[in-house]
């Protein structure tokens, strides 16, 4: 017995310096901001206290109402989009075709650069007067319009498929590698059966990759809270206040308009949010499946 | 987020590398200066204070950060004086950006410095003031900038055949004319500051000084229920009909360039803008016109301030000291504002080489036909939910102008 308590005692120094970090730079800084919140700062924090007077305005502030909205229409476009796109990619890769190096190697290029980019890339193309539309009308066809980038209803749906540009080559790769990991024999106890290929992936293949599915929608969700660069350099929250984000919201508060309690109160509203949708599905994809595999 | 690490990152990088630099030039005065002038004129003109500093022993440091209305510069300057890592000096707009810095005490007092070379006899009164915090003087200006100016191509307005306006009507007739004539009647950038400076120079041009005074000063709410502010939401609403579809995406000097190469008829930008004509070799005034607010002709006393960070190294104390001094210096101050488009903040600066437009600026402040800057009357905090509402009601053609003054009015009720 006592090698392994003291084994436990040894383990639990090594860890030491990760719980500090934990408990200062994670913990304590949540609710140091959590904190900050109640508080009329402005530049700079001020220890007093106001009540739920910086939440009252965040939402009764329609920036932050288009905001929430703009996350949620984002979200949806880019995590769908790149799962199906990401699937459909993964599973043309897998037909064993010719130049699959090639075409891996394009799909995951846009995973290679920035949101940064990204968002600088599409802006050009998506731009009316320097873009597609552009071209298309230098081409001959005057009457065509494509100018949803100026469109304060529509480019938050450009913003979500320039991100869904981007990652889906992630969940290309991801789904992929499970795709190389199914059986064999499954393939060809169903073509024995003479169940058509599209069967066999939505009904089979799909339910065998769940785990798979699960860490793409993981890393995908987290990128969707944490959306800021893509919409500064694709749109800059324009036109108007259209395509604003949480993540802008906050960051222009804390640094722009010197207003550090409301951007903390939208901060925390973020984390509580995160936490209350991801923290009971978090838990019980990883922690119950670990624990009944253990 | 990401983007805010990286800015972080580089700024230790660029830290590295100053003090790489700082081992090497020892003797020279050392000032990091933090600001936000990067486009063409802009760059110019800051090159005439490192020239001349650098002239008299001190070695500026260039630290510019881009952006357009100077967001990112500020954020970068007040996170690392309150981090502790000040530069010598930054810029701010006048007005109430550094309040807080100085109301904790993380500023210089410069007072000692202004007793010296006797500036408070020699600046302008309205700067002077927006400097001062109970009568200690926190911020060197440097120049003297109106953000209500409507600048327009006579060449388009010829072929058009129409004349400069003079009334907001007229202004209207114009860019009709311009329409049929197939070339973008308004030049506007996609920005939301661009499109509150627009706002502004509808507020003070069509509405007057007085309701803008009451608005932004008073924090009237009737006055902002008036016939006179409902006329000016509406005036700004129909300008949303002369806007092409390329402004979401355009930055301020680009929507300028289309009016200085007779691509665009108007524009309305501050009068930085001539930086952009200079470089160009344009005239203002000449080659393109110019308008101060359109309507009531009025002045908007605006501009740009050093703030000088508390410091311990005595080194950086004298070379902020230096710095403030050549900032001021009549030649310097001559030299810069001619470049960045702007007036000297000092009033006995000899003002005949000025350009047409400026002489006109002048003659209304001499009047005491001016109005001082938002910036100066309100919080960064009103003045950002200010941008949001006009940003978005610009952008946005269903939203209507009564909708527009009941959120205005809950913004300066609130």
């Amino acid at each position: 017995m006592k090698p392994l308590r003291l084994r436990r005692l040894s383990a639990q120094v090594a860890l030491v310096p990760t719980w500090i970090i934990v408990i200062f730079a994670y913990i304590g800084t949540i609710l140091w901001t959590i904190r900050i919140s109640f508080t009329s700062s402005g530049i700079l924090p001020k220890y007093d206290f106001v009540g739920f007077k910086q939440y009252d305005r965040l939402f009764q502030s329609s920036r932050w109402t288009i905001s929430v909205e703009n996350l949620a229409i984002f979200g949806l476009i880019f995590v769908i989009g790149c799962l199906v796109l990401g699937f459909l990619m993964a599973v043309f890769l897998d037909q064993r075709i010719k130049g699959e190096g090639i075409f891996r190697t394009i799909f995951l290029y846009p995973y290679a650069m920035s949101f940064i980019v990204t968002g600088l890339v599409w802006a050009w193309i998506l731009n009316p007067t320097l873009g597609i539309q552009q071209a298309v009308q230098n081409w001959g066809w005057n009457g065509f319009t494509f100018d949803w980038l100026s469109r304060g209803d529509r480019a938050i749906y450009l913003v979500g498929f320039a991100g869904m540009w981007q990652s889906a080559g992630l969940v290309m790769a991801i789904l992929l590698a499970g795709l190389r990991g199914v059986d064999e024999d499954i393939w060809k106890a169903a073509r024995v059966d003479g169940i058509p290929p599209w069967r066999v992936y939505l009904s089979i293949v799909i339910p065998m990759l769940s785990s798979m599915f699960v860490t793409a929608v993981v890393l995908l969700a987290i990128a969707v809270v944490k959306v800021y660069d893509i919409v500064v350099a694709m749109t800059g929250g324009g036109p108007g206040i259209s395509t604003e984000v949480p993540a802008k919201f906050v960051i222009d508060y804390l640094f722009n308009r010197q207003n550090i309690a409301l951007a903390t109160a939208a901060a925390s509203v973020m984390f509580v949010a995160v936490l209350v949708v991801l923290g009971p599905w978090l838990y019980n994809q990883y922690f119950r499946q670990d624990r009944r595999a253990s | 987020m990401q983007a805010h690490k990286g800015r972080h990152a580089l700024g230790i990088a660029a830290s590295l590398a100053l003090g790489l630099a700082a081992a090497q030039a020892q003797a020279a005065e050392k000032a990091e200066v933090i600001h936000w002038w990067t486009s063409g004129g802009e760059h110019a003109a800051v090159k005439e204070f490192e020239k001349a500093f650098d002239a008299q022993g001190g070695k500026w440091v260039d630290a510019a950060v881009a952006g357009g209305g100077g967001d990112s510069a500020r954020a970068d300057g007040i996170n690392r004086i309150i981090g502790g890592n000040p530069p010598a000096a930054m810029q701010f707009n006048t007005g109430k950006q550094f309040d807080e810095l100085v109301s904790n005490g993380l500023l210089r007092n410069l007072d000692p410095l202004a007793k010296e070379y006797g500036w408070k006899d020699k600046i302008n009164p309205v700067l002077l003031n927006a400097v001062s915090q109970d009568g200690h003087m926190y911020a060197v200006p440097v120049d003297i900038h109106s953000n209500i100016w409507l600048w327009y191509s006579p060449e388009l307005l010829k072929k058009a055949g129409v004349e400069p306006p003079k009334t907001w009507d007229d202004l209207f007739t114009d860019l009709d004319a311009l329409k049929k004539q197939g070339v973008i009647p308004l030049a506007q950038a996609g920005s939301a500051w661009t499109q509150a400076l627009t706002f502004f120079n509808v507020m003070i041009g069509e509405g007057g000084k007085d309701l803008y005074m009451k608005v932004l000063k008073d924090r009237d709410v009737a006055a902002v229920k008036s016939p006179e502010f409902l006329k000016v939401a509406q005036t700004f609403g129909k300008l949303r009909d002369y806007v092409d579809s390329g402004m979401q995406g355009r930055q301020w000097n680009q929507a300028t360039a289309l009016v200085i190469n007779d691509k665009a008829g108007f524009n309305f930008m501050g009068d930085w803008a001539k930086g952009e004509m200079e470089l160009q070799n344009k005239v203002p005034g000449k080659d393109v016109g110019c308008i101060p607010a359109l309507g009531h002709n009025t002045y908007w006393v605006g501009g740009d301030v050093f703030v000088f960070p508390k410091l311990n190294d005595k080194a950086e104390i004298k070379a902020q000291d230096l710095l403030a001094k050549v900032l001021l210096e009549p030649k310097v101050q001559l030299a810069f504002n001619e470049k960045k488009g702007a007036v000297p903040v000092l009033k006995d600066v000899p003002s005949q080489d000025m350009d047409q437009c400026a002489q006109q600026g002048l003659a209304l402040l001499k009047k005491g036909d001016y109005v001082p800057s938002s910036d100066i009357l309100i919080s960064p905090d009103m003045s950002g939910s200010i941008t949001d509402l006009v940003a978005s009601f610009f952008t946005d053609k269903s939203q209507t102008p009564e909708n527009f003054v009941n959120r205005f009015a809950q913004i300066i009720g609130g």
